[in-house]
């Protein structure tokens, strides 16, 4: 038999409870993460990923609010959790690593402190002991260990997001989400730096659940993609199949919407329209404004889930 | 002899004084910077940050003075005249990044395109305005074009705001568009569609194009022919395709190994390491001499020149200039 999954997100819902009424933002999406894989969940501003990612550590900020499903992490459910045990998850279990992480470092303490709090706040260990922790996690993230006397500001962007990698690491957590991680740095640093990544999740086998908007770079890095539309997932599949063989008309559309480096400069179609205003989404499939191919069920009901091959769910009326 | 190009940048130079205890030092943002942009041709300025590019935007549209070098727009020397005439800022128009902060939120997308119309008098009247106003709308896809005059920026989706940008410019029938990073806060789906209305423009109108990003497909889409800069230099330049297909500067070949890309894998190694370059106290020779993996002593000593490789192409090394190739053999 298979082990569960480690993640386990369920039907999960979303909504912001604001004095008009309830504008669902994360709409019954579901999704796993197993060990060692790098989950990736791509969309455009306002599908909902960034909001999975916060709802899955409960950081959610009143209006928002989870009002359904579950989210099982090693088979307990954390939307179930009190505080106390939340921080205990949180860092230890699951850390997270976010866009804006690198200008969160405190200006006025060194690099080396810092990853030693993060150290302490959790396993109490000695001074003289986290700051050798600390030393060989730079290390491990391509950083000279003697950076543990830098100032953040007497790093670049692009080691200042090392070291909140760095962070992430500290507790060897099973599981690291990772929000637009490198969209801030350059071309290059952004490579070496999901190079260092991969390369890190192959020693030590932890799984990432990597968020970004820029969906070539998802195929490269993760085994398996979930695209989403406006709060619901529109298709999930191994990165290869999704790439080779896509079904939803939003993941085809979105695939056409890169130019290429290489290969013939044709012109691109992309996608028609705009995203739907999350206050009034249109009945039916999200998609179908937009949508070169819809039915008149389309306009009418949800589209269900539909298994299309191992691991390839598409959500989409066209199919049979 | 072929006509003058519509914009000439000769050795142009830009410092900025910056403040580091008691003394000031010079931070050189651009560096003998040279290239040309031809009637209708859309040209692509890239790099990382801290390469110049968007300082080399901001000098050409006089927005900022060069510190050196020369600056011809259609011949005519633009950096000798103190005033910058109202012609160059009708013939040479700017689109930036953020659509939302070039536009003013209390005014009417209508206001915004009869300003430029009235001040350089391209409709006169009421219904002259109006119906140039609804043009401009329809012409980069904005429908219902008298809906939309009405509203506010707040009203628009990003790709919406930009696109009025593109109309704003277009009110004055410039001869080119300077345009910094215009996609690169824009969604996916909606990017593609700004990327054609742009090319469009090029091939219908005719109109120049001078694309700063740091995108290399995008520059790749739109432009004819591709400027690579690194560290305030310009370090190639040659047809967009061939630069990508067969970059012959080691910079342009570290920038384009590192793009990602669904075939490519994270398991190849770079060939040098990413950050950014020193633009205080540069150290001599050729910039990028810190980091390219085919290093020798003389690009240490000796900054290369920007010499041609073949007809289309230049490059800033030594590795293509014939005295290496003779030294080497």
């Amino acid at each position: 038999m298979t082990p569960p999954p480690l993640l386990e997100v369920e039907d999960l819902r979303v909504e912001y409870l604001t004095a008009t009424g309830r504008v669902r933002v994360v709409d019954d999406v579901s999704f796993t993460v197993r060990r060692g894989e790098i989950v990736g969940l791509a969309g455009e501003s306002g599908s909902g990923k960034t909001t999975i990612a916060l709802a899955i550590l409960r950081l959610l900020k009143a209006p928002a609010a989870i009002t359904g499903g579950r989210v099982l992490f090693e088979g307990r459910d954390l939307l179930g959790l009190g505080e106390a045990e939340l921080r205990r998850v949180r860092g230890r279990k699951i850390s997270l690593v976010t866009q804006s992480a690198m200008s969160a470092l405190n200006p006025v303490i060194t690099i080396g402190e810092q990853l030693v709090d993060a150290i302490e706040e959790h396993e109490g260990v000695s001074r003289r002991r986290g700051l050798e922790r600390a030393r060989r996690l730079l290390e491990l993230v391509g950083l000279d260990g003697a950076r543990v006397a830098s100032y953040p500001h007497e790093l670049s962007g692009g080691m200042r997001q090392r070291v909140v990698i760095a962070m992430a690491l500290a507790l060897e957590p099973p599981l690291i989400v990772m929000d637009e991680p490198t969209t801030a740095l350059d071309v290059v640093v952004q490579r070496e730096l999901l190079g260092e990544i991969a390369r890190l999740r192959d020693q030590r086998g932890f799984s990432i659940l990597f968020i970004t908007h820029d969906l070539s770079l998802m195929l490269e890095l993760c085994t398996r993609i979930g695209v989403l539309y406006a709060g619901r997932l529109a298709e999930a599949a191994p990165a290869r199949q999704l790439a080779a063989a896509p079904r939803h008309p939003y993941t085809r559309g979105l695939l056409g919407c890169f130019p290429e480096l290489h290969g013939a400069a044709t012109r691109l179609v992309g996608i028609g329209g705009t995203p739907p205003d999350p206050r009034h989404p249109p009945p039916g499939c999200r998609f179908h404004p937009r949508c070169g191919h819809s039915l008149p069920a389309c306009h009418v009901s949800a589209p269900p889930r539909t298994v299309v091959g191992p691991d390839h769910e598409v959500a989409c009326h066209l199919l049979p | 002899m072929s006509p003058a190009p519509l914009i000439e940048v000769r050795g142009l130079g830009k410092t900025f004084a910056v403040r580091d205890g008691l003394r000031t030092r010079a931070l050189h943002a651009l560096t003998d910077v040279t290239f040309e942009v031809h009637r209708g041709e859309a040209v692509a300025l890239v790099g990382e940050s801290g390469s110049g590019k968007s300082t080399a935007a901001r000098v050409i549209a006089r927005l900022l003075p060069a510190s050196s070098g020369e600056l011809r727009f259609d011949g005519a020397d633009v950096l000798a005249r103190r005033r910058v005439p109202l012609s160059f800022r009708a013939r040479v128009q700017l689109i930036f990044q953020d659509p939302f902060a070039s536009l003013n939120p209390v005014h009417t997308i209508g206001y915004h395109l009869e300003r430029p119309l009235l001040r350089h008098g391209k409709a006169r009247g009421r219904a002259a305005v109006a119906a140039r106003v609804h043009e401009l709308l329809d012409s980069v896809g904005l429908a219902p074009a008298a809906e939309l005059a009405r509203k506010h920026p707040h009203q628009l989706s990003g790709g919406q705001r930009q696109r009025v940008a593109i109309a704003r410019a277009l009110a004055v029938a410039p001869d080119v568009i300077l345009a910094d990073e215009p996609t690169s806060m824009l969604d996916a789906s909606i990017r593609v569609g700004v990327l054609n209305l742009l090319r469009d423009l090029k091939e219908q109108r005719g109109i120049a194009l001078l694309l700063i990003t740091h995108d290399l497909a995008s520059a790749r889409y739109l432009a004819d022919r591709t400027v690579v800069m690194y560290a305030g230099h310009v370090v190639e330049v040659g047809p967009s395709a061939l630069v990508m297909a067969a970059p012959l500067h080691p910079y342009t070949r570290l920038l384009i190994s590192a793009v990602p890309d669904a075939r490519g894998s994270f398991a190849t190694p770079l060939a040098a390491r990413g950050g950014a370059p020193r633009l205080i106290d540069p150290p001599p020779g050729c910039p990028f001499a810190a980091r390219c993996p085919e290093v020798h002593d003389r690009c240490r000593r000796e900054l290369p020149a920007l010499r041609p490789v073949s007809v289309s192409r230049l490059a800033r090394c030594h590795l293509h200039q014939p005295a290496a190739l003779s030294a080497a053999s």
